[in-house]
């Protein structure tokens, strides 16, 4: 596989006035980020509210550009490059947001949405492109002859993500940022979206940097995780050993608060979960930005801050104490056992 | 049974607008008793929000409600707004989805719980505040004495959750309806809440609606599951039960749509196709028919009642699933 971004040491921050009554400062959204992407390839980015992964999303796609640090798409630096250049340069990354309605303009027609791109990019004549459009709405299972004509407020919310779905994959991009795609939408149409853009993605080979904010649903299209906390990764894994053998505390944490479907089994083993309220960013603890939370934090992570460091193959941890692999210690509880709560029904 | 608190019997709920009627809840049945938590599962429009708003009173104007609703030996519904008052807030309250839009950003979180506090109440001031903070503590919020003079915009989204639980637990109600109550919290924050619920429930006796789109947290923190479909209840039954026995296919279909951590990557999900059904135009036989990979001819003639097939288990299916059988 080739290497289709590389994102290295990224920080984004933003300046927030005090008013209001908010304190006023400088809230460190992303703090030097580093990640690989490879052709085909999909990346999970997992984390909570403010872990700043849809940041780090948008610095990739240079809106906003970043601070500091260096995203290469296509062996092409995209940091500096400015106007037609930057254009030309990101054709071949598209993006799908969360919020189906808000990312489609209400006054357009659905084929004038997915059009748009085309038209941008000076793609063919206009009735070839009206015939793109056509079958870019097959391809999202919106028969055109029916949806083509409506506006966004006359479709549902799954609707609206597909029409967003086929404006993204109309240049035939390599690399699709999806955030959040499917969190507004309810389970079953959030299922047939979530199918979608795994067919999607085997017929048009496409790469997906994935963000939201479900482990399981981040496990169920990634080929690769990464766990987001305050502006940092803190674990970075292929998607079955995050899950089985996760060692970031974290990473654990976040394992231990999925809801079990298995009602008969005990609510887990969760030890004071998270214990407290996540740091706020504007003013992120010394060392380790988790140690606040950590069960297993000790007077080197507020001297310190670890870095991501190899532990396994693809596997990365950020702590300078991770836990034990499974069965090395019965007093830590590994979501392992949790895993197995799944495989049952 | 004697200890049964709310007896909720066929409930209808009908909006009228503009000549079109919308039948949001039709002929819902329940029970629940003290200290139990009974979970309402359902998507969008199917009836879960409207059906426990109706027992609050909190309808608009142009919903019809009929059936029947007692709490204890009162009938809820058709209560006049001032004797609803009576009892909303201090035997049944609410937590809804978004604790920044129910809080009131003007006033300070002491405040606002006092005020719930002596609403019902003759309270002096100081007996309130110190009630107030009893109650902050109560659903942990850490150093409840600064908090208490905090606003709502210097708390967390988790800690604004646990405010509201303050205040809808100020007045010792027998039923908490939590419609939501965890959706826009993160995953950690939520289990911090539902845990703080449970632990509420066995601590204060307290009987929770719990009002999700989440099988999960149905299946982790409920007694009892109701699972609706386009407006009506389609499957009832024991937490335990359900899980182990699941007889309706949309029940089953909601499961398997739900991504686990037990399946490969890249894996396609098991998916009910097309959409809810239109909620003005609902075909004759079973709601759920055209998306059904069990549905048989009659699913499409003549609806499936809503029956207690099992002891304690109630479906609404011509051809539910049997046990260990496919989907």
């Amino acid at each position: 596989m080739t290497r289709l971004l590389e994102v290295r040491n990224v920080v984004h921050e933003f300046a927030v006035r005090g008013a209001g009554g908010v304190k006023g400062g400088i809230v460190h959204a992303v703090s030097d980020v580093s990640f690989d992407l490879d052709t085909g390839e999909t990346l999970g980015l997992v984390g909570e509210t403010g872990s700043g992964k849809s940041t780090l999303a948008r610095c990739v796609v240079q809106a906003p550009r970043p601070k500091a640090g260096s995203v290469r798409f296509q062996g092409t630096e995209l940091v500096g490059l400015r106007g037609g250049r930057l254009e030309r340069a990101r054709q071949e990354m598209q993006m799908v947001f969360q919020d189906p309605y808000g990312s489609l303009n209400p006054r357009w027609r659905v084929e004038d949405i997915v059009e748009e791109p085309l038209i941008g990019y000076g793609a063919g004549d206009s009735s070839s492109r009206r015939k793109r459009v056509r079958d870019l709405l097959d391809m999202v299972g919106l028969k055109p002859d029916v949806y083509g004509r409506r506006r966004p407020r006359e479709l549902s919310g799954g609707q609206c993500q597909r029409v967003a779905i086929a404006r993204a994959i109309a240049l035939q991009p390599a690399l699709v940022v999806c955030d959040e795609p499917v969190s507004s939408l309810d389970v079953l149409i959030q299922a047939q979206v979530l199918n979608l853009l795994e067919q999607l993605r085997t017929e048009l080979g496409l790469s997906y940097l994935f963000i939201s904010h479900d482990l399981a649903l981040v496990k169920q299209v990634s080929d690769r995780v990464a766990v987001m906390h305050l502006g940092q990764l803190c674990e970075v894994a292929p998607a079955e050993t995050l899950y089985r053998s996760p060692r970031h505390p974290y990473t654990v944490d976040l394992l231990a608060s999925i809801p079990s479907l298995d009602p008969t089994k005990p609510k887990a083993f969760r030890r004071a979960v998270a214990a407290g309220e996540p740091p706020s960013p504007l003013a992120p603890p010394s060392g380790c930005r988790f140690r606040t939370r950590c069960p297993r934090a000790q007077d080197l992570c507020a001297a310190e801050r670890p870095l991501l460091r190899d532990i396994g193959p693809g596997h990365q941890v950020a702590c300078h104490f991770p836990e034990p692999v499974d069965g090395d210690d019965g007093a830590t509880s590994t979501p392992s056992s949790d895993v197995s709560q799944f495989a049952r029904h | 049974m004697n200890d049964t608190l709310l007896r909720v019997e066929d409930l209808h709920v009908r909006f009228d607008r503009g000549g079109q009627r919308v039948h949001a809840v039709n002929g819902l049945s329940y029970q629940l008793r003290a200290g139990r938590t009974l979970a309402i599962i359902g998507e969008s429009g199917s009836g879960k929000t409207v059906s426990s708003r109706a027992l609050m009173g909190l309808l608009p104007p142009t919903a019809t409600v009929t059936g029947s609703a007692r709490l204890d030996d009162v009938e809820l519904l058709g209560l006049s707004e001032e004797d609803m008052r009576a009892h909303r807030g201090t035997d049944i309250a609410m937590v809804f989805q978004d604790p920044t839009r129910s809080l009131n950003p003007t006033m300070r979180v002491g405040a606002q719980i006092k005020e719930a506090l002596r609403a019902h109440r003759r309270v002096d001031a100081a007996a309130a505040m110190e009630r107030s903070i009893e109650l902050l503590s109560m659903v942990r919020i850490p150093d409840p004495q600064r908090r208490y003079h905090e606003y709502p915009h210097q708390l967390s989204g988790g800690m604004r959750q646990r405010v509201m639980i303050a205040i809808a637990l100020a007045s010792d109600p027998k039923v908490l309806i939590a419609d939501e109550a965890t959706t826009a919290l993160d995953v950690t924050t939520q289990a911090q809440i539902m845990d703080l619920l449970a632990e509420l429930r066995s601590r204060l006796r307290t009987a929770i609606i719990l009002i999700s789109h989440d099988l999960g947290l149905a299946a982790s923190y409920a007694d009892d599951v109701i699972v609706m479909y386009a407006g009506r209840a389609v499957e009832y039954a024991p937490a335990r039960i359900l899980f182990a026995q699941m007889r309706m296919p949309y029940t089953r279909a909601l499961l398997e749509a739900i991504p686990r951590l037990d399946r490969p990557s890249h894996a396609l999900l098991p998916v009910a196709p097309g959409q809810p059904p239109d909620l003005m135009d609902l075909p004759p036989g079973c709601p759920f028919q055209p998306r059904c990979a069990r549905a048989k001819v009659e699913c499409g003639e003549s609806r499936p009642p809503f029956v207690e097939h099992e002891v304690g288990h109630w479906w609404a299916c011509w051809n539910p699933c049997k046990d260990g059988e496919p989907l």
